[in-house]
């Protein structure tokens, strides 16, 4: 059993280890969806959601598979949860918001695909969390997630004013922002004492 | 939703080498498609990392591309992608348990990395986009290609990062005592750095070519 303080587990996951910059998780909607603050937001709220079903419901599935001695099966489960989760949630948007719908478009049922989530559940299996530690982690990963997504959206809008060579337009110059962005959360580990 | 990424209909006959050399260089996977961008940028701090973490994908894009296609006719289109997923996944356990079995130092750096090859949108879009529409044949040439070229483009970037954070290749020093060790490389920000570089590369590359 893991012993960390909640707030501890939170800043963890949301500045000093940020999924993004620091574990490299869910990059692909990094690059591709924060071209706009206002879906980055969006963004970063569905995949907190799912994170945070996802956590409560590994949580569960890694303490039913330790008592039947099936570890082999982890994976697989995950992965069931994560897509049925992420199903739900696309339900739900498609219901409240078409609008929202329209701009998340590809990137919305590819949150199933989304290394991030997968990996919030992984590590906390890891870790050995209890609940509510994994609910503490999925939350702070879900921010830091945001977070990231935010700043990339905020700078990415200012740049589209920037005159830039042409070979450095694109994803090399969302690259290169990404990582004086991941230098500049390195600053943060220094809170972790 | 599949017209999208629908494959243009084979035209010449001699079409296996062609999807071989496709994924290596014209269609690369990291460098032109950049999908899978998450192993790319985290296991690449070492070369031998990167070359352990290439192979690996491609041993489960092969496997998975294979079944996949053999039961092409059998997955009903309502239920394939949980279908595709839950075959990545099965080849995935398998492969985790391998390296285990191989290495237990390996499998320590590659950490839970391994197990988020599940997860890798390379895989997926080559079992949506090829290997649901293609014989068992062309979908082996179609992962090979994909598999050397994705390690093509790991071991790109393991090797800069390890040369100038770490002075050495494949673990063996390279450069001499008195060569300071970028240790930016090592750290997170330098994948993004170095990624950001080959790309530029391939831009300079490409745009040489079709203005000549």
């Amino acid at each position: 059993m893991n012993n960390e303080p909640l707030w501890g587990i939170f800043l963890n996951a949301c500045l000093i280890n940020n999924f993004v910059l620091a574990y490299f998780l869910g990059i692909c909607p990094f690059l591709g969806v924060s071209g706009k603050v206002d879906t980055a937001t969006k963004m970063g709220g569905a995949v907190t959601f799912v994170m945070l079903i996802s956590a409560v419901c590994g949580y569960g599935i890694h303490s039913l598979l330790v008592f039947i001695d099936a570890p082999f099966l982890q994976l697989i489960s995950y992965i069931v949860v994560i897509a049925s989760t992420v199903q739900l949630v696309e339900m739900i948007i498609k219901k409240m918001s078409p609008s929202l719908f329209q701009a998340l478009g590809i990137f919305l049922p590819l949150i199933t695909t989304n290394c991030a989530i997968l990996g919030l559940v992984l590590f906390q299996t890891n870790k050995g969390y209890d609940l509510f530690q994994s609910v503490f982690y999925a939350l702070g990963a879900g921010a830091g997630f945001t977070i990231a997504l935010l700043l990339m959206a905020g700078l990415r809008e200012q740049m589209e004013f920037a005159e830039v060579p042409n070979v450095v337009k694109g994803t090399v110059l969302t690259l290169l922002i990404g990582g004086i962005l991941s230098l500049t959360f390195m600053g943060f580990s220094g809170l972790n004492g | 939703m599949s017209t999208v990424l629908e494959k243009e209909p084979p035209k010449k006959k001699d079409l296996s080498t062609d999807e071989f050399i496709k994924g290596l260089w014209k269609e690369n996977p990291v460098f032109v498609q950049v999908l899978g961008m998450c192993p790319v940028l985290a296991v690449t701090n070492t070369a031998s990392n990167a070359l352990a973490m290439g192979l690996a994908t491609a041993f489960v894009l092969l496997m998975s591309n294979i079944l996949i296609s053999a039961l092409r006719n059998f997955i009903p289109k309502q239920v394939r992608i949980s279908s595709y997923i839950l075959i990545i996944a099965t080849f995935v356990t398998i492969i985790d348990y391998v390296i285990q079995a191989i290495s237990v130092e390996l499998h320590k750096s590659l950490g839970a990395f391994i197990s988020l090859i599940v997860v890798n949108c390379l895989i997926l879009s080559r079992a949506e986009a090829f290997a649901s529409k293609n014989t068992i044949g062309k979908s082996i040439m179609d992962a090979l290609g994909m598999g050397v070229g994705f390690t093509f483009g790991l071991l790109c970037l393991g090797v800069v990062r390890e040369l100038l954070g770490s002075k050495s290749l494949f673990g063996f020093q390279v450069f001499p005592d008195q060569f300071q060790d970028w240790i930016v490389m090592i750290l997170p920000a330098g994948g993004f750095f170095t990624l950001a570089f080959w790309l530029l590369v391939f831009n300079i590359f490409k745009s040489k070519k079709t203005s000549s």
